[in-house]
């Protein structure tokens, strides 16, 4: 039999199920724990600074990719971020739409290298690139030091 | 340069640290799920598995039997030529008795698993499946086997309509 | 090769992957005395995603490996990724394209729950094998058994190479399995898993990365590196998928990468040319297994040469000085760290209490992957 005479019609083929089943426990690393435990304990957002690059990345990094230095000195983001950039999402991870549409956004801080992707938090024809935010966070007793301790990004008062 | 380092990286967790969720963490399960296609070989083979019988392909070029059966000879490079059936019976060419599940979780009574090598196909072609009707002790290299098949009612296109390979008796072909 | 480096390896490790192909990459670069901006080219090596379970883990993993804004390649060949990153980097030198390559390993097993075995299962057919829902540790145990028989080798003299490795990695600074006073009734005793593979048979799943540096003869002379090994030789192989169509008893891939090696390295006896080996041994067996695939035993040899003494550290022929895999641990890809980086610390007298207290000028390694198929071969010279 040549390549020419194989079966054509897809449904005369069988074909075989199944699942690839494993579950993760991911640890959130050397640079990872500090910043999340700041979140959980004390509500704070930490970038890590190279003093040789001058650069503070947010999230932050045990070491800095474009010098390969080691980075120990964590710092404080600004109180107050802007929106770099909106989606409306209106399916979930699953595919399965939404009752409302969410607004996601990209979030940057002045004088930070990076910056966080969380929820918009305000109606979904409010979200816009350029809005001034700053983070809500959720009450202590209910965080546990994963990025789901943010709520998300609230517009702030000037 | 290894006899000068004196701290080598890397900062051990112990199982509670991970268990008990005392470092911070994220836990996840993915959800994938497949449908593979068995292709033109593989599905007539399950086709035939269904009907009680071994099927495989020939490769004109290199005169081999091959099987599981393929539409292409791997070593000649070229479509493999016509169907053939084959024998259930078989040799032993390796085993294992195995005392752990799927899961690694411990099982009492050992499952017999190896491979098959089998009578019409060209030599040490074979499939891997359980061995019964014999012992941890009994099990050998070279024991001459033949299937034992699932009633025709309880196939389903599968290796496991054929339950387990057990020793061929006297008498038998 | 001109620097090398790894982190510990333990069952699990805080550090993300990413971080743990920085403390192995700093390590190898600040050793070679070079920074990254010295750097051409970065390959990393790591074997499935599954385990650490991040996809397309080689994009994941490239700030960590130094690959920012650098031409940058992920290689993967199962369990022979620990040899063949080294061999894909060297193809970047010896290609011209690059005068200084980082090669970056990396494996966190320990993501992977309840035990790395549930994706490791999925290396299995899903028609012809996953319907027999086997345990992953049948395919060794069948291609144990297989040598075993065909060869007449009883499963004390395997033991031996469990008790030698383990021994030689109470030496080793990142050794996970250590063991200064396991003895092979210690390893006949341990609980069966799939006969004929007991518990301490088997090397630890682990997490881990391992790096070393490359670099042209010309950046060699330029900077007067003294702490430098030649890569001489070079060679992988695969054969087919289908396992049960094979008589296992004898890696005929891993013969194949080491015929490949041994003719660039222009070495025409290798059991007289070679001075020490760390073949591959994430089961004691494999190490027998792959000593005569390495073509540095006949056939069915390499228990005597064992019993004998001969792969001693002070024996003619020392095997796994490092500890191996079997001591040392197994973070698949980053097995590079004894493999390939034990040759350069021994070429280089760097390997402490480690070293082979004989002169060595040359040494090979060979890492072994998928489904029973795969071969890689190094050889190194001083």
């Amino acid at each position: 039999m040549t390549f020419l005479e194989r079966t054509t019609d897809i449904r005369r083929l069988r074909h075989w199920e199944g699942t690839i089943e494993a579950d993760y426990i991911y640890t959130s690393g050397i640079a990872g724990e500090r910043f999340f435990v700041a979140l959980r304990e004390e509500g704070r957002i930490l970038a890590a600074r190279c003093s040789f690059c001058d650069l503070a990345y947010l999230p932050p990094k045990m070491f800095c990719e474009r010098c390969f230095a080691e980075l120990t000195d964590f710092v404080d983001v600004p109180k107050v971020g802007r929106v770099e950039a909106v989606t409306l999402s209106h399916v979930d991870r699953r595919g399965n739409r939404l009752a409302r549409p969410e607004p996601w956004a990209f979030v940057t801080f002045k004088g930070i290298h990076g910056g966080l992707l969380h929820r918009l938090l305000v109606p979904p024809d409010k979200a816009r690139p350029g809005l001034r935010v700053r983070p809500r966070v959720h009450p202590k007793d209910v965080r546990r030091g994963t990025i789901a301790d943010i709520e998300g990004f609230e517009p702030a008062t000037p | 340069m290894t006899a000068r380092i004196s701290k080598w990286p890397g900062k051990e967790l112990h199982a509670d640290d991970l268990y008990q969720a005392k470092v911070t963490q994220v836990r996840f399960r993915p959800d994938a799920k497949y449908a593979w296609s068995a292709g033109e070989a593989m599905s007539r083979f399950l086709e035939e598995l269904q009907q009680g019988r071994l099927v495989a392909r020939t490769c004109r070029r290199c005169k081999r039997v091959l099987f599981p059966p393929r539409m292409f000879c791997e070593e000649c490079f070229r479509p493999t030529d016509g169907w053939t059936y084959i024998r259930d019976t078989g040799t032993i060419e390796t085993f294992s008795v195995s005392y752990l599940d799927r899961d690694a979780r411990r099982i009492a009574q050992p499952i017999l698993v190896g491979v098959v090598s089998l009578d019409g196909a060209s030599p040490m072609m074979g499939m891997m499946h359980y061995f019964a009707e014999m012992t941890p002790d009994q099990i050998r290299i070279g024991m001459r086997v033949k299937a034992v098949w699932r009633p025709p009612a309880e196939r389903r296109g599968s290796v496991l309509d054929i339950a387990y390979f057990r020793p061929l008796r006297e008498g038998e072909a | 090769m001109i620097g090398a480096g790894m982190t510990l390896f333990r069952r699990r490790l805080q550090e993300t992957g990413k971080e743990l192909c920085y403390e192995a990459a700093r390590m190898a670069l600040d050793s070679a005395g070079l920074t990254l901006a010295d750097v051409d080219a970065v390959v990393s090596g790591s074997a499935p995603d599954a385990f650490d379970g991040v996809h397309m883990k080689g994009e994941y993993l490239l700030d960590g490996a130094g690959g920012y804004r650098k031409p940058y390649v992920r290689v993967f060949t199962g369990g022979g990724t620990g040899v063949f990153s080294t061999i894909a980097g060297w193809w970047h030198v010896a290609s011209g394209l690059a005068d200084v390559v980082l090669v970056v390993n990396e494996e966190k097993m320990s993501s992977c729950q309840p035990h790395a075995q549930s994706v490791f299962a999925h290396i299995w057919d899903p028609i012809l094998d996953r319907p027999l829902q086997p345990n992953l540790v049948w395919i060794f145990a069948m291609e144990m058994n297989r040598y075993m028989t065909v060869h007449g080798v009883k499963k004390e003299d395997i033991a031996l190479v469990a008790v030698k490795n383990k021994r030689n990695a109470v030496d080793h600074p990142c050794a996970q399995l250590a063991d200064p006073k396991i003895t092979v009734e210690d390893v006949l005793k341990s609980e069966v898993m799939a006969w004929p593979v007991q518990r301490l048979d088997i090397s630890p799943p682990s997490d881990g990365a391992s790096a070393v540096v490359l670099a042209s003869d010309e950046v060699i002379r330029k900077r007067r590196i003294k702490d430098r090994a030649w890569i001489s030789g070079v060679g992988w192989c695969i054969d087919s998928t289908m396992w049960t169509d094979r008589d296992l008893y004898f890696p005929q891939y891993v013969a194949r990468a080491a015929k490949m090696a041994y003719k660039m390295a222009k070495i025409g006896d290798p059991r007289r040319e070679i001075d020490f080996a760390e073949p591959y041994d994430p089961f004691d067996y494999k190490e027998l297994h792959h000593l005569e695939g390495l073509l540095l035993a006949k056939k069915g040899e390499a228990p005597k040469l064992t019993r004998e003494g001969v792969t001693q550290r002070d024996g003619d022929l020392p095997a796994c000085p490092s500890g191996g895999l079997m001591g040392v641990g197994n973070p698949i890809a980053a097995t590079m760290g004894q493999k390939i980086g034990e040759l350069f610390w021994q070429l280089t007298g760097q390997a402490g209490k480690r070293q082979i207290p004989h002169e060595v000028r040359t040494g090979v390694s060979n890492g072994w992957g998928d489904l029973m198929q795969y071969g890689s071969v190094v050889v190194m010279r001083a």
